[in-house]
């Protein structure tokens, strides 16, 4: 059985990305709360759900898992935790480019849950307006840019 | 000692029932973003009522979440009657979320001093959800009401048609009492006055007329007395489990 650290462990999972967001890994979302390798090689991994109802929530543990055991470890289990409650500020500032980059508005700092103005994440316009609090995944609002027309998903905060 | 599961269960059944109900207008809402947000909240909803059921499912024994859900017989349910209500018209789904999301936000909220650690870490995690549901249904209700006079009569029909199973909510049923004095859990009664002045800010603002709190209240759901729209709703609910038993997608 080979010994695995808790970095190497940390660098499988930064290659597992949300199934619906996919340029943004599951320690960068803020969803892996913790790593634990006892002496006989057996690794725990402690996630958090983002919302309690999100069907990417069924097949993340299955991709940390795989991710895992493809890496050689075998001896892996996957543990949901719901306190603390996951909250946005947890994303990474690099999870927050990475969405950006993407096309969805990373989560306002000040925990507005509906800011008047959302940075567009195409023409970085601030002249923008909310179309609905709920978007396409349960984790986003929809919003409108005044400036490019484009409507955008806004990462909601949580 | 171990809270009451059926306690559970009936928090569990408020949400899937009502999730359930939300599922309906996938497809039919009025507009597509509002379409997204029903079935959105209708997921939130059944997603907390399946850490419920877990919850429940532990506590019990030689069960599963899946099972609780899906395999009970109608007055096994513990909901309250607001809950499996027909979605009816936009106005009527509306008014009946507003009425159930500010008083499933004041119960989570107060469920956060109970004694059992599970119950209280859902509630954390279930008070965010609900933090946006309260919102949008408590916004819709406003533009309803202050909206056009055919809107405006729709959602004042709606309140006034829902008013009377709003009762059953701050009414408190044997095992909330046992809970309540043994973990400490929510007492339904006490939320009442803070779920009026919410709910009468919003219908002023709304332009709507609040009825008399003094009317004839509609109760059952939570002893397993359900209403003819409760055996409908089980039957599309527990078709596939039933007709295929231990089936997974």
């Amino acid at each position: 059985m080979v010994m695995a650290t808790t970095d190497d462990i940390y660098r499988i999972l930064q290659e597992v990305t949300d199934p619906e967001i996919p340029v943004i890994s599951v320690v960068e979302l803020g969803i892996v709360r913790d790593v634990q390798i006892d002496d006989e090689a057996h690794v725990d991994v402690f996630i958090t759900p983002t919302y309690s109802g999100c069907p990417a929530m069924d097949v993340i543990p299955v991709l940390i898992r795989q991710a895992i055991i493809d890496a050689g470890y075998l001896d892996v289990a996957i543990h949901s935790e719901l306190s603390p409650a996951w909250t946005t500020d947890w994303i990474s500032p690099e999870g927050r480019k990475k969405l950006k980059e993407f096309g969805i508005a990373p989560p306002d700092l000040q925990k507005s849950h509906a800011p008047d103005q959302v940075e567009c994440p195409h023409c970085s316009s601030t002249d923008t307006e909310l179309i609905s609090f709920f978007g396409s995944t349960p984790c986003k609002a929809a919003y409108r840019c005044k400036a490019c027309l484009e409507p955008f998903d806004y990462f909601k905060c949580h | 000692m171990r809270i009451n599961p059926t306690y559970v269960l009936h928090l569990a059944d408020n949400n899937l029932i009502l999730g359930q109900r939300l599922g309906e207008w996938c497809g039919h809402g009025p507009v597509l973003e509002q379409d997204i947000a029903l079935t959105n909240i209708a997921l939130d909803l059944i997603g907390q009522a399946r850490l419920l059921y877990q919850c429940a499912a532990e506590l019990i024994g030689d069960t599963s979440e899946d099972a609780l859900a899906f395999l009970r017989l109608e007055h096994d349910y513990r909901n309250v009657l607001l809950v499996e209500l027909p979605n009816g018209n936009f106005a009527d789904t509306v008014v009946r979320q507003y009425f159930y999301d500010v008083f499933n936000y004041l119960n989570y909220d107060a469920l956060l001093q109970c004694t059992d650690e599970h119950l209280r870490a859902i509630a954390e995690k279930a008070l965010k959800e609900v933090t946006y549901h309260r919102r949008w249904s408590g916004e819709w209700v406003i533009r309803l009401g202050d909206g056009t006079a055919e809107s405006h009569e729709k959602v004042q029909d709606a309140v006034n048609h829902l008013w009377e199973y709003t009762g059953e909510l701050f009414s408190p049923a044997d095992f909330e009492k046992e809970s309540h004095k043994m973990q400490n859990t929510p007492d339904v009664s006490s939320l009442h006055k803070a779920w009026k002045k919410h709910v009468v800010h919003t219908l002023d603002t709304a332009t709507l007329r609040i009825p008399r709190d003094d009317i004839w209240m509609q109760s059952g759901g939570k002893s397993g007395h359900h209403s003819e729209h409760m055996g409908f709703i089980l039957s599309e609910l527990q078709y596939m489990q039933r007709t295929y038993p231990s089936m997974q997608w």
